[in-house]
């Protein structure tokens, strides 16, 4: 395809390097998480599962999971919906004001995230939303918001729009069009943003910190408090499982690209 | 004949003005715009008012711009790593790009996966994998020990090396994909055309894929280096505190010091010096299609 024209021995041997540089650091989690010792360092004598024990008995852990598990849920939901209706509409209207409305539901991914839980900080204070499971999710769903527009939009974009207008001529409602027409050929779509939002509010930290208070510690939270006092290796327990899910969160949604593609 | 008429209207409604054929549309819209202007784009307003009303009405935290040592300190450090992060990033990146952009069909999706990975995994895991690495007792200073090769403990962590190393981490897959994109767009046979002619493979990248390839690397450099200004886990973790980055003393103001005046001024600053740099790079890093298309 190239015409005989290759990458060179030095870009490969860079490219290569730079691999290894973004993949290995992150895989040492899994040796260390089967560590026979007390605290973080790869196996001495034999692997040994206690480590994953701790995690499954420790309340603390557990209690963290699920809360993190329970906000994500929550605030994908909202994201979801938001997002679906508000890059459905504005892919119909499709004029001046639509493209700055769509701009406009981008800017969580551009101002950095430390301004606005800083903004929240102070905002939710007053509204008394401060360590609040309300709060936590309306922050995280407006924040996901974004990934479902982008994902939703990705999908539109390969529809045809006669089918819509074809469902409207003969009489469909606006309700019923969105029902039967479009929501299903864009449901791979959508699902990608659920994912990516789930994902979103499952790892973030700095609103949790701000937001949050004492009383909703999330798992991120969790591991932020243990990384600066005293890492033990159920700290390497706990990254293993957030690989393993993130990357089967990763496979799911390939999986529903390729059935969109097919 | 009144039946027809009847069906006729079913069949094709009246038109109406295109102003109130939206109306429903806009509708759609409507939750999200209330969610994102009322949780979104209120508190954010609320943080540049507050940087002209505290503790006086006026500019007198601007003027501390000027004057006060530790937030020039702050903002020269986060300019510097955020500087070096996107050289390094870009570099790798690059690289990376390239020779994606060159492999087969086949071989793209493995070398997609290793760079895509990493971006959805979480920061604060991929933080805790570097200290595990880096500290003092960590696996690469034992190993060095182990083999000889130092006596004592490399200092790699809790410094602004640890930061550089852990923020590349980051952003080498945000380097990557606008660099990919534009890459993919360049037409295979002028390569093997200028090869064909005569040159060197490197004549063919210096004089034909380079300057092709230019628009994608400027994206990306606009990219990285707004994210690196506004970074506060990594930095947070990996510099051990000793080294404040933006984000982190702005976060010292509010939480600690509680001068929620100064903080918001540095919010102020980085927001306006990030939609500044998008502005004045709209013109080679086409926004809609670094966010829209991208995913």
């Amino acid at each position: 395809m190239t015409g005989g024209y290759g990458p060179g021995p030095f870009a490969r041997t860079l490219a290569w390097m730079a691999v290894i540089y973004l993949v290995l650091p992150i895989t040492i989690v899994i040796p260390v998480s089967f560590t026979d010792q007390r605290f973080l360092s790869l196996p001495r004598d034999g692997l040994s599962l206690r480590h994953y024990e701790n995690l499954i008995t420790s309340a603390p852990w557990l209690s963290a999971i699920g809360q993190s598990a329970m906000i994500a849920v929550v605030s994908t939901l909202l994201a979801v919906i938001a997002g679906t209706l508000c890059a459905i509409g504005c892919w119909r209207i499709g004029n001046r004001t639509t493209e700055w409305l769509r701009a406009l539901m981008l800017l969580p991914l551009i101002i950095p995230s430390i301004v606005y839980a800083v903004g929240l900080y102070r905002y939710f204070g007053a509204l008394d939303l401060l360590g609040t499971f309300l709060g936590v999710v309306l922050a995280h769903g407006v924040t996901g918001i974004p990934y479902v527009v982008i994902t939703v939009s990705a999908a539109l974009s390969s529809f045809d729009p006669r089918l819509e207008q074809a469902a409207r001529g003969m009489g469909a409602s606006l309700s019923q069009t969105l029902r039967w027409v479009i929501l299903p050929r864009i449901a791979p779509g959508i699902a990608s943003g659920a994912i990516f939002a789930f994902i979103h509010s499952w790892d973030e930290l700095v609103m949790v910190l701000f937001i949050a208070s004492r009383s909703i510690v999330t798992l991120p939270r969790k591991i932020w408090d243990g990384i600066n006092e005293n890492a033990d290796p159920t700290m390497a327990v706990v990254a293993v499982l957030l690989i393993v899910l993130t990357l089967s969160l990763l496979l799911l949604d390939g999986a529903l690209r390729k059935r969109r593609d097919a | 004949m009144s039946s027809a008429v009847l069906t006729t209207r079913a069949a094709v409604p009246a038109p109406v003005p295109r102003h109130f054929a939206n109306a429903g549309w806009y509708a759609l819209i409507l939750p999200a715009f209330l969610l994102m202007t009322a949780i979104y784009v209120a508190p954010i307003l609320q943080v540049l008012a507050i940087s002209v009303t505290e503790p006086t009405t006026g500019l007198d935290n601007y003027e501390r711009l000027l004057t006060n040592a530790g937030v020039q300190r702050a903002i020269v450090t986060t300019l510097r790593i955020g500087l070096i992060t996107t050289a390094i990033a870009l570099l790798l990146g690059y690289v990376l790009a390239y020779v994606v952009a060159l492999a087969s069909p086949a071989a793209q999706r493995w070398w997609l996966l290793a760079v895509l990975v990493p971006l959805w995994i979480s920061v604060l895991v991929r933080a805790f994998a570097w200290v595990t690495l880096l500290r003092r007792q960590g696996l690469v200073n034992q190993g060095l020990m182990n083999a000889g090769i130092i006596d004592a403990p490399l200092a790699l962590v809790w410094n602004e090396l640890g930061i550089v190393i852990g923020m590349v981490h980051y952003m080498v897959p945000y380097a990557v994909l606008p660099m990919l994109a534009s890459m993919r767009e360049i037409d295979p046979r002028l390569l093997a055309a200028a090869r064909g002619l005569g040159a060197s493979r490197f004549t063919v990248f210096r004089r034909v894929f380079f300057p092709l390839s230019a628009p994608g690397l400027a994206a990306s450099g606009v990219l990285v280096f707004i994210f690196s200004l506004g970074f506060y886990i990594t930095p947070a973790i990996l510099g051990g505190g000793r080294t404040l980055m933006a984000a982190e003393w702005i976060k010292m103001q509010i939480l600690d010091i509680v001068r929620w005046g100064m903080g918001a001024m540095l919010a102020t600053v980085l927001v306006i010096a990030i939609l500044t740099t998008l502005a004045v790079f709209s013109r080679v890093v086409n926004l809609k299609r670094l966010f829209g298309a991208g995913a």
